[in-house]
């Protein structure tokens, strides 16, 4: 989607917020939001593609106006009401009104570094062979899709060239909408600076990981 | 928000979702145990074992695995080395990607719209308010780290570090310099901030 989130060359957004010996969390409900999401995400109700979509989804000018754990919590509350593990109403009363839903694992303490040592790897084993070899030309397709993609609008249209083949990634556009992990191959692309802006950017680059549907031949 | 995140949490609790100590668990690895002294690790052996270094470039993820850092959100390394002539730098534009287990939780900064729009377009005035200053003859390369590939720069050693060993030189790698926001700090620098003996 065109959302809000697709920040590559915006202008506007003023200096960055840099702090002396920032705390890693700013507010204690910080810390209690990041640790429900990562909680909630261990059950098993959804997957990293659809947290991703649930957040971006937030309106515009609240996405912007909202802290990153804010939208954290924001995309949490989507997909609870979504997968119907909670309604609005609980949410915002925090007690339950009707019965829970079965949700696939509980994390427990114990297992809680177990869990984050294994994490959720995403190259999946595959038949195809790649349609891209390192050092073919390639564009950034054109498309606008309303649903979750990863490829930013600032390189669409734009030649790039493979540097890197990764292997075959879960295809977040598919995964974000419940469709399927349907593997592609995802290739590490360099984009000419100059050739992306439109100006001269004396030999910088852009190095995007971008998936084989989001590439055409150049 | 205080008053939403604890109803919430209450919520989720009562129906079963959610244990209470996972919670506290996950809470305090990422404030206790998980953070850039991880990277500072890698990288320090990175310039110390030429060995490592090629390891590191050959499959980051097996390299930095070996020194038992693993996991969400660093499940697909890559390292890339800064030269004389080039300098990494990452971002994430569409979220916040961060390679977590070697460098913890990402700072505001790198959460920002600022950071998230400019990285790409204008790196180096993003790097000026980082108080760095590249030559115009050195080439930025900024990674926009939107798949589930997770990056670590490997910032120059700097000069006069040659008899140091890998325990010192971490403490020259600070955590801006593994984004490539920053440098590794030379010696004199590091005592300055107390990071030396």
């Amino acid at each position: 989607m065109n959302g809000p989130h697709d920040l590559g060359g915006a202008h506007g957004f003023g200096v960055l917020p840099l702090e002396d010996n920032e705390p890693l969390f700013h507010a204690a409900w910080e810390r209690r939001a990041f640790a429900v999401t990562l909680a909630m995400g261990a059950t098993g109700s959804w997957n990293i593609d659809m947290s991703r979509y649930a957040r971006e989804r937030t309106p515009p000018a609240e996405y912007l106006a909202s802290s990153y754990y804010r939208l954290w919590f924001e995309g949490l509350v989507r997909l609870l009401e979504e997968c119907g593990l909670a309604t609005r109403d609980e949410i915002a009363l925090g007690r339950m009104r009707r019965p829970s839903a079965p949700v696939k694992r509980v994390l427990k303490a114990e297992d809680v570094a177990k869990v984050l040592a294994r994490g959720g790897p995403v190259e999946r084993d595959t038949q195809t062979a790649p349609a891209f070899a390192v050092g073919d030309r390639v564009r950034a397709r054109v498309m606008n899709p309303h649903g979750h993609t990863r490829l930013p609008r600032y390189v669409r249209g734009h030649l790039g060239t493979i540097e890197r083949i990764h292997g075959c990634h879960v295809f977040p556009d598919t995964n974000a909408a419940r469709e399927g992990e349907c593997p592609h191959w995802l290739y590490g692309v360099v984009f000419d600076a100059g050739e992306v802006w439109g100006e001269a950017r004396a030999g910088d680059s852009l190095h995007l990981d971008l998936w084989e549907p989001y590439l055409e031949r150049a | 928000m205080e008053l939403r995140v604890r109803a919430l949490e209450s919520l989720l609790v009562e129906k079963g979702y959610v244990d209470p100590p996972a919670l506290d668990v996950l809470i305090e690895t990422y404030e206790k145990q998980v953070g850039p002294r991880n990277g500072a690790a890698v990288v320090a052996r990175a310039w110390s074992d030429p060995a490592f270094m090629q390891a590191l470039r050959d499959d980051a993820t097996a390299a930095i695995a070996s020194m038992g850092f693993t996991g969400r959100q660093g499940e697909h390394m890559v390292a890339v080395e800064n030269t004389p002539d080039t300098h990494n730098m990452v971002v994430c534009t569409l979220c916040s990607c961060y390679p977590w287990p070697v460098l913890g939780l990402p700072p505001a900064w790198y959460k920002s719209p600022a950071y998230r729009s400019r990285a790409v377009i204008e790196p180096r005035s993003v790097l000026g308010e980082f108080g760095v200053t590249l030559s115009g003859e050195t080439a930025i390369r900024v990674w926009d780290s939107t798949a589930e590939v997770r990056y670590l720069v490997v910032p120059r050693r700097p000069e006069g570090t040659e008899g140091m060993d890998e325990a010192d030189l971490a403490c020259l790698v600070t955590r801006d310099s593994m984004v490539g926001t920053g440098l590794a700090l030379t010696p004199e620098e590091a005592r300055a901030r107390g990071l030396l003996a």
